[in-house]
């Protein structure tokens, strides 16, 4: 099955057709996840303005906190394209210290999101206040949970590539959870320009 | 497919300049808001261009999507999936339009 | 919460269900221990990867649900039969129309189709296996389990009753306090994860596994639409899994969503419902569109007529069927601008589905046409969904629909296009393929009967309706006045539903017939195929294919036959082969349970199901299980029984 049709210098992850297979499909998941926060957006911009004379977020949201959260989640996008890098080159080493520095920014984006998220509900926006602030948490929170889900997923997968080193299985695994990374970035490049900038500025 | 040497053996200027790109736009974004003094439809078309453009840059030179031997599939997928978002998001936004000026 | 508020009590209907479900509970396992066959089917069946036995599962369920789901419809129709009649009271009719279409749409209809794909795709693309068996297991199972969970509602906690729309403020908490609108939500939004999966696997197995030589526009028509299918499943379920989402939250964890309350919007349930509802038709529609085009030329002993066009207006259809969802909702007042676009989007529409019948029809055109069972659904299809699609343009007028919407014109309307549309073709398709699945035909005699009891009634049944509904009567009201006027149309409509009724249960009986008396297939190719599947052996051996075919053109095993190249030696060589898993049968079981807790808002029960769910993936992650190969002796052995 797994047909030798590749140069040696293809990258590991393409070397199996396991591997071409999955990236395929992993990029296909994505397309029916831009459908998934398409949605939420729509659901978002229906209901917003829609307050029920609870806070409403031009007071809440604050530039600061949006600008960090912002170039946390940007870094940690960069330093996992590094990792790729480093990774086709088979420098296990570099692999490992960019993944780590990028599950160290994305924690602490998770924090400061947590964060903002227990002010909010403190000032008297919590998600059963009002259908904007239901459609903002869920927004919000779905992509937190992505982040949250993907540095589990991607934590799992440095134990397998300490026991098994950089094989095709393990570098495919680690391809596909950086293109999650990425996307995951993409999404909150959206959430930055349409929920926070656009909530401040309108 | 994809080619180590070419790509790999190097300093990664791609990323870095995609990198330094994403923040520029963000803080370009974040000028067109605001300092730029345009009008609201102004901005929203603006900063909601620059996140498209962001996004491809993500696409393009993070995630290597026209890279592999499925680049046109990938591709493709993704562009569909562009169709859909907007269908879905510019189709509630109009169609719910009216139900708002009801309440 | 008190014993008899869990279970649903106080009617001798449920108390019947209740006894024969336990009932059949033990007789299975009665059955089972007694013959020892609890191994037997742990091994073969409830940890297989194979997309044959896995489609097997999903026929034999859509099966099940299509007799449940049945047997509500026959209910409604007792009830509809005279005015005033006191058979079941408004509840109970609301409950039962509203499992009736989500069951027959959802557990029934998709899962049909699914199975036939999951037998036949990678069969007529030369494929060892789809490109994700373990996957596809996790499908099924998921869509078990939450079917399971879906129909366990009507005897524990109460059944939904807000129809299979699920319309807020109906749906609501206000309106629908009970538990049931909850199992509506949980028991899809599990199944949907199966079906989402199933759209990415069949996506990529039809771009990469397609045998050597086969370009994508000489695929088999059932495989295009089988492709096209997939596309729309992967964009529009994530859909529904968010409107599901917004609406549990709404429910669960107070928030304003779909609320009159606190800025929430009912009519943006409507909206997304359809976002999701309409692609949703045309996911049941198309790979039953490819299955007639299939049977009409393997029958005509013609190619298809205008294949290329086929698969274009199937292209168009795929992007046109996102943008049409409004004509649901008319007359919700959305506005003129916002009506008439989507108005002349259903019309363009009707226009590559009216190119297709007469592809249909020049593919007839002076064949040579054999009248199989098969080829008589097939046949039946044509004039029957025209008569729904005519009906479709009517409704598409968005003016015109102030009058039509909501009253039976609309019922008869789905109903043509869903029965003599999907329906027909899983009968049709189950006849086709069947020797593909259990190595024997159906009885052709007994499929006739079926055909024509069943043909002859569902016309019946559905035409006068269209007329009662131009006479006024609206649809789900559970009963109506003497001075209406409409009994003698609603008479006829039973009588119709009765006939159904007879045909089916002549095809449960053709199935257990057939299993016992029908020759066993000796060649693989009983119908004079024209396409891969029809080259394996019979029986199909676990990994297909021998060697790998290879593929000059449309019509592959045609062309093979017509050169002789169809029964070629040559040696084999070992085939790798997926292990089977146990994994997704108890994840999903994990689902099932994580649902029922969230359905009863037992938070501890929802957690640990979940953890179960995540240890399960946890354990797969860690699994590098890299299946096997079969030996050239085991091959030669498999291969022996075909000659
Ligand atoms: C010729 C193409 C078709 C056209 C123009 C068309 C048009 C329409 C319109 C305008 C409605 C809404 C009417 C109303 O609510 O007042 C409708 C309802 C419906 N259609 Fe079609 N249709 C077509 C084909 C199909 C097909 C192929 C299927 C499924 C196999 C289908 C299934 C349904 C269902 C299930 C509903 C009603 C759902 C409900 O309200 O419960 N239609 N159709
Ligand atoms: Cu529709």
């Amino acid at each position: 099955m797994d047909a030798v049709e590749h140069s040696p210098n293809t990258p590991l992850e393409y070397q199996s057709e396991t591997g071409r297979l999955n990236i395929l499909g992993f990029w296909i998941f994505l397309g029916a996840e831009i459908a998934l926060f398409s949605t939420l957006f729509a659901t978002y911009f229906v209901l917003d303005g829609r307050t029920a004379g609870g806070p409403v977020p031009a007071e809440l949201f604050e530039v600061k906190g949006v600008l960090i959260e912002t170039f946390l989640l940007l870094t940690s996008s960069f330093t996992c394209g590094l990792a790729i890098h480093y990774m086709r080159r088979h420098s296990l080493k570099g692999l490992f210290l960019w993944i780590g520095i990028t599950l160290a920014l994305g924690l602490s984006f998770l924090g400061f999101e947590i964060y903002e998220f227990v002010h909010y509900i403190h000032e008297g926006a919590a998600l059963t206040t009002s259908a904007y602030w239901s459609a903002f948490f869920v927004l919000t929170g779905t992509h937190g949970a992505h982040v949250a889900m993907g540095i589990a997923w991607i934590a799992l997968i440095l134990i397998q590539l300490k026991q098994r080193g950089l094989t095709p299985d393990t570098s495919r695994k680690v391809f596909i959870s950086s293109l999650y990374w990425h996307f995951l970035d993409v999404v909150w490049i959206f959430i930055f320009t349409a929920v926070y900038l656009l909530g401040m500025v309108m | 497919m994809a080619n180590n040497e070419q790509t790999h053996s190097h300093f990664p200027w791609s990323h870095v300049i995609g990198f330094a790109l994403s923040i520029i736009l963000t803080l370009f974004a974040l000028w067109v808001g605001f300092e730029s003094g345009l009008s609201n439809t102004m901005i929203v078309v603006v900063v909601v261009g620059l996140a498209l453009i962001q996004a491809t840059i993500q696409l393009v030179m993070f995630m290597h999507m026209t890279e592999s031997e499925d680049s046109k599939y990938q591709t493709g997928t993704i562009l569909y999936a562009l169709f859909i978002a907007i269908a879905v998001v510019v189709g509630t936004i109009w169609v719910m339009s009216f139900g708002m000026s009801h309440m | 919460m008190k014993w008899d508020e869990f279970f649903v009590t106080g009617d001798p209907l449920i108390y019947g269900a209740d006894v024969s479900i336990a009932l059949t509970l033990i007789g299975v396992i009665f059955v089972l221990t007694y013959f020892k066959k609890w191994k037997w089917l742990w091994t073969e069946w409830l940890t297989t990867v194979d997309h044959k036995k896995l489609g097997i599962m999903y026929v034999m369920a859509a099966v099940m649900m299509l007799f449940r789901g049945g047997v509500d419809a026959l209910l409604m129709r007792a009830q509809l039969t005279v005015p005033d009649a006191g058979f079941l009271d408004s509840t109970h009719y609301n409950e039962i129309f509203t499992t009736h279409g989500t069951i027959m749409i959802i557990f029934m209809a998709m899962p049909f189709l699914i199975g036939l794909m999951n037998v036949v795709i990678p069969l007529q693309i030369g494929a060892r296996d789809v490109a994700y068996p373990f996957l596809n297991a996790v499908s099924f199972w998921t869509f078990f389990m939450g079917a399971m969970l879906f129909n366990i509602s009507f005897v524990i906690g109460g059944s939904p009753s807000a129809g299979w729309t699920s319309y807020v403020p109906l749906a609501g908490l206000e309106l629908s306090p009970s538990v049931g609108q909850n199992y509506y939500l949980l028991g899809l939004q599990i199944a949907g994860i199966g079906t989402l999966l199933t759209g990415i696997n069949f996506l990529v197995t039809i771009l990469k596994m397609r045998a050597p030589g086969m370009k994508l526009m000489q695929m088999p028509i059932f495989t295009w639409s089988s492709l096209i299918t997939s596309v729309i499943i992967v964009f529009a379920f994530p859909v529904l899994t968010v409107a599901l989402a917004l609406m549990t939250f709404d429910r669960l964890f107070g928030s304003h969503f779909f609320t009159l309350m606190d800025g929430g919007m009912p009519m943006l349930w409507a909206n997304l419902f359809w976002i999701w509802g309409h692609p949703e038709v045309y996911i049941v529609i198309l790979p039953a569109f490819g299955m007639f085009s299939e049977i009409i030329s393997t029958f005509a002993r013609k190619t298809l007529f205008g294949y290329k066009a086929m698969v274009y207006s199937m292209v168009v259809i795929a992007g046109l069927s996102f943008l049409v969802w409004v004509h649901h909702f008319f007359t919700m007042g959305a506005g003129g601008a916002v009506n008439s676009f989507f108005s002349i989007t259903t019309m363009l529409i009707a226009v590559p589905t009216g190119v297709k019948i007469f592809n249909w029809l020049f593919t007839l055109y002076k064949g040579r046409i054999k009248f199989t069972t098969a080829m008589l659904w097939s046949l039946a299809f044509i004039p029957n969904f025209v008569i729904g699609g005519v009906t479709g343009v009517m409704l598409a007028m968005a003016a015109a629909d102030y009058q039509y919407h909501n009253t039976y014109f609309l019922v008869a309307h789905f109903h043509y296009v869903l029965i003599s549309g999907t329906v027909y073709a899983c009968f049709a398709g189950l006849h086709f393929w069947y020797p593909k699945m259990f190595n024997h035909r159906l009885n052709e005699k007994l499929g006739k009967w079926t055909f024509w009891i069943f043909v002859a009634g569902f016309n019946l049944c559905f035409f006068p309706m269209y007329f009662l509904g131009l006479a006024g009567m609206p649809r789900r009201v559970y009963t109506y006045g003497a001075a209406d006027g409409w009994m003698s149309l609603n008479v006829l409509a039973t009588m119709g539903g009765v006939l159904m009724g007879i045909g089916f249960l002549i095809l449960v009986y053709n199935i257990y017939f057939s299993f016992r008396y029908s020759p066993r297939e000796t060649t693989g190719d009983p119908w004079d195929g024209r396409t891969l599947e029809w080259a394996t052996a019979a029986p199909v051996p676990f990994y297909n294919f021998a060697h790998v075919p290879e593929v000059k053109g449309h019509d592959a095993y045609w062309i093979a036959k017509k050169e002789g190249r169809a029964k070629e030696k040559k040696p084999y060589k070992p085939i790798h082969m997926p292990s089977n898993s146990g994994v997704p049968v108890i994840m999903s079981t994990f689902f099932f349970i994580s649902g029922f807790g969230m359905v009863f808002s037992w938070h501890w029960m929802s957690i640990a199901g979940l953890i179960g769910v995540l240890a399960t993936m946890v354990i797969r992650s860690f699994d590098y299980d890299k299946g096997f190969y079969v030996s050239v002796e085991e091959i030669e052995k498999h291969e022996q029984t075909t000659e």
